[in-house]
């Protein structure tokens, strides 16, 4: 022990007693502290968002500069396009990728994709944002909704691949044993039984993964670009909530940071939704199993 | 008996598989050459000097990356500063001393802070943050604490200490649920063993359990830095934008991925395009080093037991 010795007389047993309760009062503020922004940041969301919901908010365009009213109808249809194309785009490389890991892979390149699939999470939205661009919008000459779905694609694929992984590997070895031995085939069985098994996982991994990337910002900025008008097709820009709200905070228009908060108000409300879905999902689960 | 010839698609069902699965390390080197090509100008231009000058000039297009490398490591160094500490005691209020009907509420309360994106941070930072800092927090470090250098100068509001905060609030969620993680795998045993010899409850927690899980939290903070380097559209909107260094934490600056948010739409020469292209190359390069080395860090943690006696 390299602390002082420890002489047990009354005074020093009170001593390290108030000392004791002070760290767990110390603590106690501390988690506090931790969980205090996200009321403070849903109270301001209510509070400055809320009372400019209406109607026109969800099925008018935005009017132009510095006019006032208008609404971010053609931005919340725009996320949910985006969403469906990273869906579309991400989705598949991370199941079978998962598949792979859980029913492939040895344990050595398992280990390095995993490795490498940890470190691409880490990978800062907006670097997805300049790689896309590059690959997408010059070639292609022009910002379009395909170059936005495939970033925020991109950005899915270590995160359902992580997530697939984890609960493909919890399907018991047996049910393997048991289709391989009344003769099917590999592919066949883990489509059919593992996959079909854990099919519910997969899914909640998709909306965390939604979740995840419904906010983002930054990949946008030079792929989507953003709109002010309806985009009729995928190979225009295209808006998305997140952008819409950046760009109206930093607008000099009282109209527009209201707007901006509403918006700020539904994009955290669909996260919610996504994220109460998955606690919903996963509690059934644990349940059967 | 599988038909004759059904090999044939368990072996493309497998090669699918396979190539999924490679695209992820294919995505690593593919983003690090893309941002190679893009800043090849600007590395033929500049050179190594790119990373030491302190002149950035899109006019003069002379372009240099110190003041945004500056303002990510002074950011993120203070996002560090609250945020290991504050996740740190935490994760050791859950794992050691909340009730367990309260565990569970606090643990969803973090997840959902996580939940929050960027730019919602960003809105709130400018609106609600940022007057509350400007007028009470800064006002009073500039009384309290004047005579240091770091709390000296004029204040705007927007500001290098604004964005730590920011990226701070941003980055507990995830320091706080690793350390959890962590201090979960302390095995009950330590603590047991130190609450036998008569421990208090802050000794249990300082000899038994912090003292074991230092390289774990060490490695949670990194991870925590790594997410903190890249903090983009939150921090785009409180630090100022400035491509300064100043002494002063109240003085505006600007960062790697905040002058590539900013203007890189604007960017109208290819030398422009290309010095933002460096950025991001250097900006990955860090964030790709730092979150190896958090990897590598916390795996080393999770596998044996390493009871040190010393």
């Amino acid at each position: 022990m390299t602390e002082s010795p420890y002489l047990p007389t009354p005074q020093f047993a009170r001593w390290r007693k108030a000392k004791s309760s002070a760290v767990t009062g110390i603590l106690v503020a501390c988690a506090l502290a931790v969980i205090a922004p996200l009321f403070l940041v849903i109270y301001f969301l209510l509070e400055k968002g809320f009372s400019s919901l209406d109607w026109n908010f969800f099925t008018q365009l935005p009017k132009p500069t510095g006019e006032v009213g208008g609404g971010m109808a053609n931005a919340i249809v725009g996320s949910v396009v985006l969403l469906a194309m990273a869906t579309v785009f991400g989705v598949p490389f991370g199941i079978f990728g998962g598949i792979y890991l859980a029913e492939y892979g040895s344990d050595r390149a398992n280990n390095w994709i995993r490795f490498a699939a940890d470190v691409l999470n880490g990978v800062p939205s907006i670097v997805w944002g300049m790689v896309v661009y590059l690959l997408l919008v010059v070639p292609f000459k022009g910002f379009s909704a395909y170059a936005g779905g495939v970033a925020l694609g991109l950005m899915m694929v270590p995160l359902v691949m992580r997530t697939t992984e984890e609960v493909l590997i919890l399907v018991p070895q047996s049910y393997r044993e048991a289709a391989l031995a009344l003769g099917v085939a590999r592919w066949k069985m883990i489509v059919v039984i593992v996959v079909r098994t854990a099919l519910k996982g997969i899914a909640t991994g998709v909306i965390i993964a939604l979740a995840r990337i419904a906010g983002e910002t930054a990949p946008l900025l030079f792929t989507a670009l953003g709109n002010t008008f309806w985009s009729h097709n995928l190979k225009e820009p295209i808006s998305a909530l997140p952008l819409q709200i950046f760009a109206y905070g930093l607008s000099p228009y009282d109209d527009w940071h209201r707007q901006a908060w509403a918006g700020a108000l539904v994009l955290m409300a669909l996260i919610i939704v996504l994220n109460v879905t998955v606690r919903v999902l996963s509690r059934d689960r644990s349940k059967t199993d | 008996m599988p038909a004759p010839g059904s090999r044939g698609p368990d072996i493309a069902f497998k090669w699918v598989a396979m190539f999924a699965a490679a695209m992820i390390v294919v995505l690593i080197v593919m983003v690090g050459w893309e941002l190679y090509y893009g800043s090849r100008l600007a590395i033929a231009k500049f050179g190594a000097g790119f990373l030491w000058s302190s002149e950035w000039d899109p006019v003069l297009e002379r372009f240099g990356a110190l003041p945004f490398i500056f303002g990510t490591l002074v950011s993120s160094l203070i996002a560090l500063l609250i945020a290991v500490p504050l996740g740190v005691a935490t994760a050791l209020f859950l794992t050691e001393l909340a009730p367990l009907k309260m565990r569970q509420p606090i643990i969803i309360a973090i997840e959902m802070l996580a939940a929050v994106p960027s730019v919602i941070f960003g809105l709130w930072g400018i609106f609600v943050l940022i007057p509350w800092l400007r007028d009470s927090l800064f006002v009073w470090l500039k009384r309290f604490l004047g005579f240091l250098p770091l709390f000296q100068g004029p204040i705007y509001g927007l500001s290098m200490l604004a964005a730590g905060i920011i990226i701070a609030i941003m980055i507990l969620p995830i320091v706080t649920s690793i350390s959890r993680e962590i201090l979960r795998s302390v095995p009950n045993l330590q603590r047991e063993a130190a609450y036998a010899l008569g421990a208090t409850r802050w000794e249990v927690l300082k000899i038994a359990v912090l003292s074991y899980a230092r390289r774990g939290l060490f490695g949670a903070a990194v991870l925590g830095l790594g997410r903190a380097l890249g903090e983009t559209m939150a921090v785009t909107m409180v630090i100022g934008n400035r491509p300064q260094i100043s002494a002063s934490l109240f003085a505006p600056g600007y960062t790697l991925a905040s002058v590539v948010a900013n203007e890189f739409t604007e960017a109208t020469t290819d030398l422009y395009q290309s010095a933002l292209f460096e950025i991001g190359l250097v900006l990955f390069a860090v964030a790709i080093l730092v979150n190896a080395a958090a990897q590598v860090m916390l795996k080393s943690m999770s596998g044996s037991g390493p009871v040190k006696v010393n």
